[in-house]
């Protein structure tokens, strides 16, 4: 599904290198997980791949299903499957949550050459999927994000990825600001999600996030590199005893 | 106040070949406005209040020549149940104009007025002598003087509906004066509708008298006509516990000048002033607003947003003067403006001028670009650059047209937008 092979990443701006030769290879229907400390360059590898300005790819390539990723305009690469959820959901004044939904899914469909989804199904598709995640008409009214709180703007990024389908799903620090019962209805979500066609790549500092979307491999980074991969025990190993013992042994 | 002689030449200048003597009942309001308006002069590019528009092209004897824009859209309001009355580069057209008959309402043509005691004696040039000072504003001056032709609408109930203003630009050399005047009687409540771009230059003055208990609301659009000019002045008159609501779009049009000239005389009062426009190229947009607080416990809201891009320049000048013992004032005051690129300019003189110790008075005005953040959010999404952009500007937009308090008309104005959005992209 996802092949990222020696990806090297600096900011545009200042000559600092901060993904050092990344390699992934996510197959179709599994659930990886990144962990890894602070600065590692776990978020920058979400923002590189789904087309965030202010990065240079320096060496390396990153494909989905065979398509060069890193060619794309961001809005072709949500198209070609793939989805970002935020870390910080942007708040967007003056744009209604729902208009955004349906342009988004409409433009998604345009693209790849499908009809747009008339206003009764869209309706009735968003309705349903909302409901599954406790998001309330209001909530669906109300401008993108605004007012939301912490949980509320993570629920409406699972909302975004359940009605935009995608193949590819990126889970930038997902369980960040949420509490115990909103990690769970987010979890619910993603698993609901989760399918032979679908994979997901979780970003998290913390193994919590993995008891309840339960990863097939789970990779340890650190200093832009992929340090270490194993199974779901390595992230149990990283809540007993912190990231330093497994980067002495790397070391 | 320096030298007067090449400003009083430029009056007589423009003056010349026009028709100040009419007969009737508007020919003493006419003179007076002819001496108002030698006086002061014509504006030029010294005058303060003319500090970041120039005149020029307002005030030469001859309006610069304008192209006829070729319109393929439907006119704006056309769906609407309306009264229509219909102008061609300010010449009255009865053939596309409904007859002048609403109940409620006595709607007659400036031109053919002929009762020597007319009520609009009352406001015709009245209002805009009391929006004289403490600014002066001569182009309204000479269109009292000049005006050719105009309506004059008296309501004194309830409007069963909008009357509609349309404004037909046919011919590339057209110089076009009206002065329209209202007067609502106390309770009445009228809707009055303006589009279209009038003619190469247009010089139009409106002035409402609103009695207690009135409510005036008027929405105008300014459309795509590139090369038209105007310049145009709304005087009121507000009693107590009465309303007054106006919204402009503009879109284009190489220059415009929009004066909005509102006295709040009766207690409780409430005035709203707001402006959505979107400018490209050689466009040059100026919202000037002065409001006067002159009784208790009024309210006013003026609310501007200017969309620019390709070097085209937006201007605010927006003032609240609250006169002494106009107790309990509110009084609000943003102008933003969205520069979609480093080529445009928009330049901001929000004033306050506050007489009164029990009042609350606030303004803002910001200039920035489109939020990167947003931009890439909704991209990441699916949404392309260009149909993120159109979302972003038109929320940027939306909190102006949100001030239209009719949601029929706000709809309209907001579908207008995005096809105007869409078809620019």
């Amino acid at each position: 599904m996802l092949s990222i092979k020696n990806l090297n990443v600096k900011l545009e701006e200042e000559d600092k290198q901060i993904l050092k030769g990344v390699n992934l290879e996510i197959e179709p229907g599994s659930v990886h997980a990144i962990m890894g400390p602070n600065g590692s360059g776990k978020s920058t590898l979400s923002y590189v791949l789904s087309g965030k300005d202010g990065y240079e790819v320096t060496e390396g390539s990153a494909t989905l299903e065979g398509t060069d990723l890193l060619d794309m305009e961001p809005e072709e690469r949500a198209a070609a499957g793939l989805f970002l959820a935020f870390q910080y959901p942007v708040e967007i004044p003056g744009v209604g949550n729902m208009t955004f939904l349906r342009t988004a899914v409409n433009a998604q469909r345009k693209a790849r050459g499908e009809d747009e989804m008339s206003a009764a199904e869209f309706l009735k598709l968003v309705r349903a999927k909302a409901k599954d995640l406790k998001i309330d008409a209001d909530m669906l009214k109300r401008p993108v994000n605004m007012g939301f709180s912490g949980g509320e703007k993570k629920r409406n990024e699972i909302l975004q990825m359940a009605m935009l389908e995608p193949k590819m799903c990126i889970l930038d620090e997902t369980d960040s600001g949420l509490d115990v019962d909103a990690m769970k209805l987010v979890s619910e979500g993603v698993n609901a999600l989760r399918s032979e066609g679908r994979s997901f790549l979780v970003i998290t500092h913390y193994q919590r996030l993995l008891d309840h979307i339960k990863p097939d491999v789970v990779h340890i980074m650190a200093d832009g590199r992929i340090v270490k991969s194993g199974g779901p025990e390595l992230a149990l190993e990283v809540e007993n005893n912190g990231y330093a013992d497994i980067l002495a042994e790397v070391a | 106040m320096g030298d007067l002689a090449p400003k009083t030449d430029a009056v007589d200048m423009i003056i010349a070949g026009r028709e100040i003597t009419a007969s009737g009942w508007s020919q003493t309001a006419r003179h007076e406005a002819l001496s108002r308006l030698r006086a002061m002069g014509l504006p030029d590019r010294r005058d303060e209040y003319w500090k970041f528009t120039r005149p020029d092209t307002l005030t030469q004897a001859v309006a610069p020549e304008a192209a006829v824009f070729d319109n393929d859209e439907a006119p704006l309001f056309d769906g609407l149940d309306r009264l229509k009355i219909v102008f061609v580069d300010g010449v009255f057209d009865v053939g596309a104009s409904d007859d002048l008959t609403l109940e409620g309402v006595t709607i007659e043509r400036l031109a053919t007025s002929t009762s020597d005691l007319h009520w609009a004696r009352d406001i015709y040039g009245v209002l805009e002598t009391n929006g004289q000072t403490p600014v002066q504003r001569p182009l309204a001056a000479l269109n009292t003087a000049c005006a050719t032709d105009g309506i004059l609408i008296h309501v004194t109930g309830k409007a069963s509906k909008p009357i509609s203003l349309v404004y037909i630009h046919k011919s590339e050399t057209s110089d076009a004066i009206l002065h329209h005047c209202i007067k609502l009687d106390a309770g009445a409540d009228l809707t009055v509708l303006e589009n279209g771009p009038a003619a190469a230059r247009f010089n139009k003055v409106m002035e409402v008298d609103i009695a207690d208990g009135a409510a005036f609301h008027h929405v105008r659009a300014q459309g795509r006509d590139h090369e038209r000019r105007a310049a145009t002045h709304l005087f009121a008159r507000l009693g107590t516990e009465s309303h007054f609501n106006s919204f402009t779009l503009s879109v284009n049009g190489v220059l415009t000048r929009n004066e909005a000239v509102v006295e709040l005389n009766g207690n409780d009062a409430k005035a709203t002033v707001a402006g959505a426009c979107l400018g490209d190229g050689n466009f040059h947009h100026d919202d000037t607003v002065f409001i006067t607080h002159d009784a208790v416990n009024c309210q006013s809201r003026q609310v501007f947003k200017k969309v620019l891009r390709n070097g085209a320049v937006g201007v605010f000048q927006g003032k609240i003067l609250v006169k002494e013992g106009a107790q309990k004032t509110d009084g609000y005051q943003i102008s933003q403006s969205l520069l979609l690129d480093g080529d445009s300019q928009f330049l901001a003189k929000p004033e306050l001028e506050i007489y009164a110790d029990d009042v609350i008075c606030s303004h803002g005005s910001t200039s920035g670009a489109i939020d990167e953040d947003a931009l890439f959010y909704l991209r990441a999404r699916g949404i392309s650059e260009g149909e993120a952009t159109d979302l972003l500007t038109l929320s940027f937009l939306a909190e102006a047209v949100d001030e239209i308090e009719d949601e029929k008309l706000k709809e309209e104005i907001l579908t207008r937008l995005t096809s105007w959005l869409a078809r620019r992209r």
